[in-house]
């Protein structure tokens, strides 16, 4: 019987010739990742040699990847004495892929994962956040764990006890109209799944607009697949995934493209046109509450965001500049730009993107997840309303359950930002989704020039 | 599954909340370097204050039950959500749960029952079964859907940290004693 992509790839890290949905597996963990609730993953992980008269040694650290972002830098005594904890973790064990608080490696850990060449396709990759399905968009079988299921893994090198899980094939034919994004489309799919409606499953993403897609709206679309509930979203890797791995993150030698088989077995098959899409807008309270936006064009906004590990990237920022350039946000909005990742702030600095941004009256923040999960910067006030790019809109999200949070796309956001008010974006902006890191040849015109 | 008549324990509802209960609600995002299990009780529902306010004063009894619907915990994966419950010995009774929620509850031992149809009001008296759950006021029974097997193991084992233990010191194999499931950790 055929597989899925996600069967192939746990028979394979579990040493079987095939598995279904439904088999308990324990596959051998390419990468484990963390952020700042490593402190917790490393309390936990004493406690499991606690009395084993073992020394509490990680099974691997060239596989384990921490990425300071939740809280960059540190807004509090509390979070830096975590921090701590954990830079003298990594060097006791010797973590490899450790990112800290600098603009020559930070960035958001769903970011700094893809970009730096951490993920292939075919790789079982955990980590301790609900969005490590991001990385599915590279061809990787990716799933958010706790802190103390990370223990685990820091100890055994496999996760313990996991069910295979169905899959479910989202079909996307057609084009996406202009400025019409990946947010829009995965916004949509989630509406129609409803928050839970792919609980336990995993989400495969085929068809003429996957294809067509860069990996930078592949990753919008696996990042957001946990907001129906999935276990993992994946996109067969192609030729779109090694010119990424290639070019971007830098990555040598042969990579295998594990893809599904023909007659593989799926739970559900959906059947998207996405070249009658509209842009699509999550409201207050839920992540499935998904409109069109012309249903709630004209909502006041306080304060719109663009960044995080969902909309920050390059290409994000550059549809925004691009309409914001040589205009101005309107009076009483306040607009916060968070790129990604370091190297993605570099290079928009670098084609002027961030200077459009700042003329605008955008307030530019160092990368991190910035006001996303509401700890760090850009709170909300009493009764204020956000517009943002980020994935959640929960109650109480951007640090105030009397404030609330609407999703939107980057180029919904810009346009937002100069009225004020949730708008339509203007045509004929020039939209460049091929916008991310200069290949080398690139570079060397840069300089040259 | 034979049906148990003797309840495995008798608990009271002391509160009810609606779908999509997300884990920013019961752990906001905030609190979150507060990372310790020990320290993280006095966050539970931080933005629902009347229910904080009854957990953290202790007017809500250790041992008592919320009944939540469907998709309970969904969001983030943050530990604290399942052990900020813990901490006041809850039993989550709910109509569904989010999977990463779900997983760690298990882990750490904080009880929940997934019981697609329970309903309630507070103050309701409940008994729960082997596969049901009883509401002694109302006189209504719902059925109840077992964990998923692939944890049994690490219940039965008392928690995750426990089961690893074990899985280290190759006293276990994958799913339960040596021998009854296959050998030791590959
Ligand atoms: S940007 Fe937001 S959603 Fe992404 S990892 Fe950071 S807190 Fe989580």
């Amino acid at each position: 019987m055929g597989m899925t992509i996600a069967e192939k790839i746990l028979a394979r890290a579990s040493g079987r010739a095939s598995v279904t949905a439904g088999d308990v597996v324990e596959p051998r963990v390419d990468l484990a990742m963390s952020h700042e609730n490593a402190a917790l993953v490393i309390n936990q992980f004493l406690e499991i040699y606690e009395g084993t008269g073992r020394e509490a040694r990680v099974w691997d650290p060239a596989k384990i990847a921490i990425i300071f972002d939740h809280r960059v830098p540190a807004e509090s005594a509390k979070t830096a004495t975590n921090q701590k904890k954990i830079r003298d973790f990594v060097a006791a064990q010797g973590i490899g892929k450790f990112h800290d608080i600098r603009a020559d490696q930070g960035g958001i850990c769903h970011q700094i994962l893809p970009e730096s060449g951490y993920v292939l396709p075919g790789a079982v990759v955990v980590g301790t956040d609900s969005h490590t399905t991001t990385h599915g968009a590279l061809g990787a079988f990716a799933f958010g764990i706790g802190a103390t299921e990370m223990a685990s893994v820091w100890a055994l090198g496999i996760a313990l006890n996991i069910e295979v899980p169905e899959t479910i094939k989202v079909i996307v034919n057609g084009t996406l109209p202009e400025l019409v994004s990946a947010k829009d489309l995965i916004l949509h799919t989630i509406g129609r799944l409803t928050a839970e409606g792919a609980n336990y499953k995993v989400l495969e993403f085929h068809g003429e607009a996957i294809r067509n897609m860069t990996t930078s709206g592949r990753l919008v679309l696996c990042n957001m697949a946990v907001e129906a509930g999935a276990t993992a979203g994946i996109v067969p890797p192609d030729a779109e995934t090694l010119r990424y791995l290639h070019d971007v993150a830098h990555v040598r030698g042969t990579i295998t493209l594990v893809r599904p088989d023909a007659d593989a077995v799926y739970s559900q098959t959906i059947e998207i046109d996405c070249s009658q899409l509209t842009y699509q807008i999550a409201c207050p309270h839920t992540v499935d509450n998904v409109k069109p936006l012309s249903e709630i064009e004209g909502t006041a906004i306080d304060q719109i965001v663009i960044g995080s590990c969902t909309n920050g990237r390059a290409d994000d920022l550059a549809v925004a500049a691009s309409i914001l350039s040589g205009r101005k946000i309107a009076r009483g909005v306040r607009m916060l730009v968070f790129p990604a990742s370091w190297r993605i702030y570099d290079e928009a600095l670098k084609r002027g993107v961030i200077a459009d941004l700042i003329g605008a009256g955008a307030v530019v923040m160092n990368p991190g997840c910035g006001c996303c999960l509401g700890v760090h910067q850009g709170a909300l006030g009493d009764g204020e309303v956000a517009l943002s790019t980020t994935n959640r809109n929960f109650l109480g999200r951007m640090g105030n359950p009397k404030a609330k949070v609407y999703l939107c796309s980057p180029a919904v956001a810009a346009a937002s930002a100069l009225t004020g008010r949730i708008s339509r974006p203007p045509q004929g902006v020039k939209n460049d989704e091929h916008f991310e890191f200069p290949s080398h040849d690139n570079q060397a015109c840069l300089e040259a020039c | 599954m034979s049906t148990s008549s003797s309840p495995r324990t008798t608990t009271r509802l002391v509160w009810k909340l609606a779908d999509d209960i997300s884990t920013d609600v019961i752990y906001p995002g905030r609190y979150m370097a507060t990372v310790l299990p020990s320290e993280t009780p006095q966050y539970a529902f931080a933005d629902l204050a009347a229910l904080n306010k009854a957990l953290v004063t202790g007017e809500i009894p250790r041992g008592s039950a919320i009944v939540a619907g469907k998709n309970f915990g969904c969001g983030s994966s943050r530990e604290q959500a399942a052990s900020t419950l813990k901490g006041h010995d809850l039993v989550i009774i709910a109509r569904g749960f989010a999977r990463i929620f779900l997983q760690n509850a298990i882990n750490l031992g904080l009880r929940t029952i997934v019981c697609p149809e329970i309903d309630g009001e507070a103050g309701d008296e409940l008994e729960i079964f082997e596969d049901r759950v009883v509401n002694r006021t109302s006189g209504n029974s719902f059925p109840t859907v077992p964990l998923p097997r692939s944890r049994q193991a690490i219940i039965d084992a008392g928690g995750l940290i426990a089961y690893t233990k074990q899985r280290l010191m190759g006293l276990m194999g994958p799913m339960g004693p040596m021998g009854l499931m296959g050998g030791p950790t590959p």
